[in-house]
């Protein structure tokens, strides 16, 4: 018997416009809302309202066919705003019945690893987002980017969760399987559930690479390929962005009658099943799994690397939790907003240098020129940020004006 | 392979970035087995240091030097030759100068094309390589009389040189027929490549974009100069095609909110007048400082000096100076209107015309030392990856072609 647990993650940044030294002081407009409204559209008709017309069908035809899903907060802002008939369908999925929402933080951040207070409020805001949209109570925590180890499985235990998502890598599983629950170490009851990336990956990134030995990739052969694990595995776990249907793959590539295809060719199998991830996790975990360090589902280092891998990412992350004090003491809701939204692990990922000269998917979805003109941009709109914080709490914040930009400002308006 | 070249200029003699990038190119040619013949016009200056080039350096064997006496300079106007010949009488002990320089630089560049016939009687060669329009004349003699194949090697364009006003009808005239009389066409971008198509209405079936590189020495990549404050540098002829004005609006920019800098302007051209009193006008006098024509070793001590190289170029066929400046570590901001930015990933980019976005981001560089070293770092690792193989194997699979037929 495998079960086949699919879960899909859902996410829009706000990207910030190009802003530039000369606008500190001047300009409280941060956002490029035009290339956010553009990529909006873009991605809806492509990947988001077909691919939810396509996942409705099945929904309402296939018995015992379910899907899992991970919404961001900043991405539902987004349908609300630019997109509403996409935050519809997603209602519509959901009113199957049949569809589980994971839990997540709702600006998509690396809070966890900055301030437990911020990831815990940011959890909260998630929750009752998912709770007043869906009408959804979910029991299962993905972190961002799956970031994950022993601390932060122990952590997320204490908020009450029944399991916990993370990248299968060998280099923690070894000779295991990812098909298996397990047990983080040092945890009493939260359950892990590991991504298969070989399997997941075949679909999200070599589905359309010609030049991949098993291209074309029909569902037939792919679900031979999972039938395989049957007798070496309970559940089948195939995490990946949702992007990836329509906007990663385009439609051209055959990806939708792949999916089409896909439900029915696993249930042909009289042995096989869909299942959610709380539903796999109320199986018994077969072993613990001990996972000391910060592991990720990026790249090939399944590390921070991508987010915190140079001196631009660090400074600018830690420079922005630096102020998370002041911000908070001025109780205004826009600043608030405004500095979580800057929080959006996105903004680091624009600035990394790792294989940028070489040209990859780094590159793809990148919004700037260059990292440097994203650490540019991050940084000038911090610096206004940080203006206004002093404005309206001028104590608190002087030590770090005291190192910025935005004090040449202050001593020349003095 | 034995290729006939002719070029005006070669190091440790020369004005500029194409001296460099022959001398490059060549190495990377006889590295690769091939026999140069590089001939380049001789000025009273350059004459010991080439022979001592040819000797010296074991990486030179397979290349013979052979210069005509001559002024030229590709940077020249007609007034500065004149100048420059000028100079040279009056300094002649002897009356005999007077006989080997021409009326003027066209009669210069027809003086050289009627050496280079001389010297293709009595050179052997498989293929002739011009470089730039002083020379087209000369690989076109040298075609007729051999019947070898030509290929012109585009390094700049009277369109890039002038900033497109006031072309020089003459010297498009002789651009455009090296190009249409050459087998083959070698253009140092796809920018180059698309002027090439777009003024001179050339197929761009017959184009090659061969990319310039850079040479490295054991001694690059550390910087041991100590350094006191803030330092932006350019470093490029004063001349309307490298922006030095627009360098110059954006440093009036960065100080008037970020005081603690220093611009420093190496180089001299017929801008140099107008820019010192145009920074008398802006007010910064104190903040920029005019360095004036450096070689040599003042190069690289320039580049070490600097937090940020600027090259704000207005139309930049190529543009080595970047990577020299990551040779020297340090970061570089370079003009989208280049050659060099179509390789280079690991600079800050910026259009000449944008002060803003240029002050926007040399503020960001010179406070955030973190920027500025990964700028550095990256850009160093990157430009390592430079190297004048490629091009040279590039061109010798162009000569190949030639010799194996396609003629226009």
């Amino acid at each position: 018997m495998v079960n086949i647990c699919l879960y899909f993650q859902v996410h829009q940044p706000f990207r910030l416009r190009n802003y530039s030294v000369f606008e500190i002081g001047k300009n409280n407009e941060y956002f490029d809302s035009k290339k956010n409204i553009q990529t909006m559209l873009k991605v809806a008709e492509k990947c988001y309202l077909p691919m939810n017309r396509l996942l409705l069908d099945h929904l309402k035809n296939i018995d015992g066919f379910k899907v899992a899903f991970s919404i961001t907060g900043t991405a539902i802002e987004q349908f609300e705003k630019y997109c509403p008939e996409v935050l519809q369908s997603f209602k519509d999925l959901a009113a199957t019945g049949k569809v589980e929402f994971l839990s997540e933080t709702y600006y998509h951040s690396l809070s966890y690893l900055y301030s437990k207070q911020e990831f815990k409020d940011q959890i909260e805001m998630h929750m009752a987002l998912m709770k007043k949209h869906f009408k959804a109570k979910p029991t299962v925590f993905r972190n961002t980017e799956l970031i994950y180890n022993n601390e932060m499985a122990a952590f997320v235990e204490k908020l009450g969760y029944k399991a916990m998502i993370a990248e299968g890598w060998d280099n923690y599983l070894q000779w295991r399987s990812p098909n298996f629950v397990y047990r983080p170490y040092g945890t009493s009851k939260i359950k892990l559930l590991l991504k298969n990336y070989r399997l997941s990956d075949d679909v999200a990134f070599r589905f359309s690479n010609k030049g991949w030995n098993e291209w074309p990739l029909t569902a037939e052969k792919y679900c031979k390929w999972l039938n395989s694990v049957n007798g070496n595995g309970t559940n089948i776990n195939l995490f990946m962005d949702y992007e990836t249907f329509g906007e990663h793959q385009w439609a051209d590539t055959g990806i939708f009658d792949f999916m089409k295809a896909f439900p029915y060719e696993v249930l042909k199998h009289p042995d096989n099943g869909f299942v959610t991830p709380s539903e796999a996790a109320k199986q018994e975990p077969v072993g613990e799994l001990d996972i000391p360090h910060v592991l990720s589902w990026a790249d090939l280092e399944r590390d921070l690397s991508a987010w915190l891998g140079n001196k631009m990412q660090n400074s600018a992350i830690s420079r922005l939790y630096q102020l998370e004090r002041s911000v908070m003491e001025t109780g205004n809701k826009e600043l608030i907003d405004t500095w979580r939204k800057l929080q959006t692990s996105d903004h680091f990922y624009y600035m990394s240098t790792k294989y940028f000269s070489d040209g990859d998917v780094h590159k793809y979805f990148n919004p700037y020129d260059s990292p440097y003109d994203g650490f540019i941009t991050f940084m000038n709109v911090l610096n206004d940020l940080m203006l206004r914080v002093n404005t309206l709490n001028p104590s608190k914040i002087n030590k770090y004006l005291s190192s910025s930009i935005a004090r040449n400002w202050i001593i020349s308006d003095q | 392979m034995r290729v006939l070249m002719f070029g005006w200029e070669f190091p440790p003699y020369a004005s500029g970035g194409l001296g460099t990038a022959c001398e490059g190119l060549v190495k990377g040619l006889a590295k690769k087995g091939q026999e140069v013949t590089f001939v380049a016009p001789k000025t009273p200056d350059s004459q010991s240091s080439r022979i001592k080039l040819v000797s010296a350096n074991d990486a030179m064997k397979n290349i013979k030097i052979t210069t005509i006496p001559g002024l030229m300079s590709p940077y020249m106007t007609c007034e500065e030759y004149k100048q420059r010949k000028e100079e040279i009488m009056l300094h002649a002990k002897e009356p005999g100068p007077a006989r080997l320089y021409g009326k003027n630089l066209f009669h210069e560049v027809h003086l050289f094309s009627e050496r280079a016939k001389i010297i293709s009687k009595h050179e052997r060669f498989d293929v002739i390589h011009a470089h730039d329009w002083l020379t087209f004349k000369a690989g076109i003699k040298a075609k007729q009389l051999s019947k070898k194949p030509l290929v012109v090697h585009v390094h700049a364009t009277e369109f890039d040189r002038t900033g497109g006003n006031n072309i020089n009808q003459y010297v498009y005239n002789i651009e455009k027929e090296g190009m249409t009389k050459a087998d083959r066409i070698i253009t140092v971008s796809n920018y180059t490549k698309n002027m090439v198509v777009n003024n001179y209405g050339i197929d761009p079936a017959k184009i090659d974009v061969v990319h310039n590189a850079v040479e490295f020495k054991d001694s690059d990549f550390n910087s041991s100069i100590a350094k006191h404050g803030k330092i932006v540098l350019f470093l490029g002829r004063l001349t309307l095609q490298k922006g030095p004005d627009y360098f110059m609006y954006a440093a009036k920019r960065v100080l008037d909110v970020y005081p603690d800098v220093k611009f420093v302007m190496a180089g001299s051209g017929d801008m140099e007048p107008f820019m010192i009193e145009k920074a008398a006008e802006l007010g910064i006098a104190d903040k920029m400082l005019f360095a004036g024509f450096l070689k040599g070793d003042d190069v690289d001590r320039a580049y070490q000096m600097a937090d940020l190289y600027v090259m704000p170029s207005v139309s930049e066929p190529f543009g080595i100076t970047p990577l020299e400046a990551l040779r020297n570590s340090v970061p570089v901001m370079i003009s989208r209107q280049s050659g060099v930015s179509e390789v280079l990933a690991n600079a800050l980019k910026v259009d000449f015309w944008d002060i803003d976005d240029m002050a926007s981001k040399m503020i960001n560089v010179l406070h955030y030392s973190e920027l500025k070293e990964e700028l550095r770092d990256m850009g160093a690792r990157e430009v390592r990856k430079f190297s004048w193989e490629e091009p040279a194997a590039k061109c010798i699979d162009i000569y190949n072609q030639m010799i194996g037929g396609t003629q226009w």
